[in-house]
């Protein structure tokens, strides 16, 4: 498991490695629903430890991209590459894929049948098989990282949305993956809770997690992306270092989306 | 006043006042009444109706009750001893109790068998109903209960409930191997391996080993046969109802097409014509000389029946579940069976509590419609023989007022318990 880069001090932005190692490659990777064409020759590479941010106007296929790279959606052409592992149609590929890539929704997705340390340890104890005991401390320790561990019996219903989201992030953990996925996962928020998320995910980014995060928050990106990605209308437009990408975008359509976001 | 000035506003209190009373309008039960009977002209005059109603209902029918006649031979002897007064019969009910119970012919001295499967019943479903009160242990209990309440109803050698259950595991092992490479091997190499293993094993003679005395299924009747027929079709079509309403939502169209047919072919049929087709349309199609069990065939029938509503039931349960409930379970890498079992059934199957205790109390009921294909059960006992009979011919309050009490008493409970299990379920408190 790499994620014992987790259990190191944290490091600052500037120190943050990245390296020649490919987590995710992406090759002229095309999707349409229906007849509508939402990803167009999509090409991605994602080295171990890069912290990429994917912004873009709403329904220009960013949200779709990140899941295609865990099959939440199907792909139709292309190639996706996950940790060495080719995506193909076969339901045990998938599912090992899926174990290996973390995701956190913009609604959370709680199982809100379960407490929060079941819902941390369901998948721990049922797909790697680790012993509930063993399954449950892991769990306490990453409710602890996000600093709720007080709230571990409650069910998710009794939290509040920044708690929420901070518990998903934690059930992500426990299956110590190499790779994390957000999906807008401020969007939903009070201006409030956003901050409490955001710092959850900046420390996340600090000990050295691949991220891919679809997210509107721009200091974030700025903070600790490596690389910020702008998408329209379903292919990638521009990709550039955090700095140049806002102080100096080049396509028009940037520009126009960069100056309505920050021109506020 | 009179002794005050005028301009005066010097006061000093002497003497302190007690604590008075309220005025009698003020007051308990007059208050009450005041604020909740007649509080208007028109809610007065509906107060006299309603308490004229209550007095008109128990004054014909508490002396009813009270004159009731709780032993006497027949319905003729009954009528002597009230001597033209008002009153019930209720010694039909005394005298035909063990009809009532188990029909008019299981056989008297073996009346204990089916008793004791009754109160084990509630042994075996004890630990189902209320899972935190209980040991899981007990849940052993639960799996051998079916085929020792057989063993004990319907008599035989011990050896054909344990070939049985011994089916059932054989089926089950080769599941539990196969199930690793598909689940579609698993469940059929399960039931083709259940279904070697009685053939196989139907070779050796079970006569008279450890057995108690047989009795024939068309010798069951009366509340009995109600209840058997109300746990088996109820335990039986809530699992055939989830599995119907995951097959209409699978991505196979095989599955899908074949669950949507059943579905929509049952739901469209009454309950009373497949029972029919069970008494004897069934018959023309089995080889002649197949002797099909006819509490098996009504089984079958009313499990089908049910099944397909339930599935129903539970489909708007799922329905009901957002998308991303599943989405989560898939982004964790739990498999479909997984993510069924742990995350999508327990949240769907909660919100369908209400829907599914509907079909259970409704599917309850509905066993009495087995009298039409003249088996004796509760209802088709008080329509046959007891009515028929010359001396309790005529006495209707009484035996068909018991017969709905006791479907009450269950129905009931079950509706209590489904609202109690809503409460205990309920995680959004806070």
């Amino acid at each position: 498991m790499t994620n014992t880069a987790l259990e190191t001090p944290s490091v600052t932005p500037g120190q943050m490695q990245v390296s020649d190692e490919v987590a995710i490659s992406i090759e002229n990777m095309n999707k349409w629903f229906g007849s509508f064409h939402v990803l167009r020759d999509i090409d991605l590479t994602v080295y171990r430890g890069e912290r990429i941010v994917i912004a873009g106007p709403s329904g220009s296929g960013k949200s779709t991209l990140i899941r295609c790279i865990n099959a939440l959606e199907e792909h139709q052409k292309g190639r996706i590459e996950v940790d060495g592992t080719v995506l193909s149609s076969d339901i045990k590929n998938i599912d090992a894929i899926r174990s290996e890539v973390g995701m956190v929704f913009q609604h959370f997705n709680l199982f809100p049948h379960l407490t929060i340390l079941e819902n941390c340890t369901l998948a721990p104890i049922w797909v790697r098989k680790t012993p509930k005991r063993e399954a449950e401390e892991t769990a306490m320790h990453f409710l602890e990282k996000v600093k709720i561990p007080e709230q571990a019996d409650k069910y998710p219903g009794q939290l509040s949305g920044g708690q929420q989201q901070r518990v998903a992030i934690a059930r992500s953990l426990c299956m110590k993956p190499r790779i994390m996925l957000f999906d807008e996962p401020t969007s939903a928020l009070d201006p409030e809770m956003i901050k409490e998320v955001l710092d959850t995910m900046v420390e996340l980014a600090e000990e050295g997690m691949t991220m891919l995060c679809v997210t509107h928050e721009m200091g974030f990106a700025r903070q600790v992306a490596n690389r910020v990605i702008f998408m329209d209308q379903g292919q990638i437009v521009e990709q550039n270092e955090p700095e140049e990408f806002f102080n100096n975008p080049q396509n028009e359509r940037t520009k126009l989306f960069l100056s309505q976001i920050l021109g506020h | 006043m009179a002794d005050m000035h005028a301009h005066s506003v010097r006061f000093v209190r002497e003497t302190m006042l007690p604590q008075a009373e309220p005025p009698t309008t003020e007051r308990g039960i007059v208050k009450w009444m005041r604020e909740n009977l007649f509080s208007t002209i028109p809610n007065g005059i509906l107060t006299l109706a309603a308490l004229w109603c209550i007095w008109w209902l128990i004054s014909s029918v508490l002396p009813w009750f009270a004159n009731g006649i709780w032993d006497a031979p027949s319905i003729r002897a009954c009528r002597e001893i009230l001597e033209g007064q008002v009153g019930g019969c209720f010694a039909v009910l005394t005298e035909r109790w063990n009809q009532l119970l188990f029909g008019f012919q299981y056989p008297s001295e073996l009346y204990w068998r089916p008793s004791l499967a009754f109160l084990l019943l509630f042994i075996a479903i004890a630990p189902v109903l209320f899972r935190k009160r209980f040991p899981a242990q007990m849940l052993v209990f639960t799996a051998i209960y079916p085929f020792l309440a057989y063993w004990l109803t319907w008599g035989g050698s011990i050896l054909v409930p344990v070939f049985a259950a011994l089916g059932f595991v054989a089926g089950y092992m080769v599941y539990s191997r196969l199930v690793a490479q598909s689940f579609a091997m698993g469940f059929f190499g399960g039931i083709l391996a259940a279904l070697v293993f009685w053939w196989v094993i139907g070779i050796v003679p079970t006569e008279g080993i450890i057995a108690l005395e047989p009795v024939a299924s068309r010798n069951l009747g009366g509340f009995m046969l109600n209840l058997i027929l109300g746990t088996v079709c109820v335990s039986l079509s809530i699992p055939f109802g989830i599995a119907l309403a995951l097959g209409r939502q699978s991505d196979m169209p095989a599955i899908k097409w074949i669950c949507i047919i059943f579905i929509e072919f049952v739901r469209g049929v009454p309950l009373i014509t497949l029972l029919f087709v069970a008494n004897v349309v069934l018959a023309y199609f089995l080889p002649p000389g197949t002797n099909f069990d006819l509490i098996l065939r009504v089984i079958i029938m009313i499990t089908m029946f049910a099944s397909a509503y339930i599935a129903e039931v539970i489909r708007g349960g799922l329905a009901a579940l957002p998308k991303g409930q599943y989405e989560a379970g898939d982004s964790l890498g739990l498999d479909y069976a997984q993510s069924m079992r742990l995350i999508i059934l327990p949240q769907a199957l909660k919100i369908s509590i209400p829907g599914i205790v509907n079909v259970a109390v409704g599917l309850f009921k509905d066993t009495t419609l087995v009298s039409i294909i003249s088996m004796f059960d509760l209802v088709g006992m008080i329509r046959g023989p007891i009515l028929a009979s010359t001396e309790w011919n005529g006495v209707y309050w009484e035996l068909l007022g018991f017969a709905a009490l006791l479907f009450f008493v269950v129905c009931f409970g079950i509706s209590k318990y489904s609202q109690w299990l809503e409460q205990e379920l309920s995680t959004d408190r806070r």
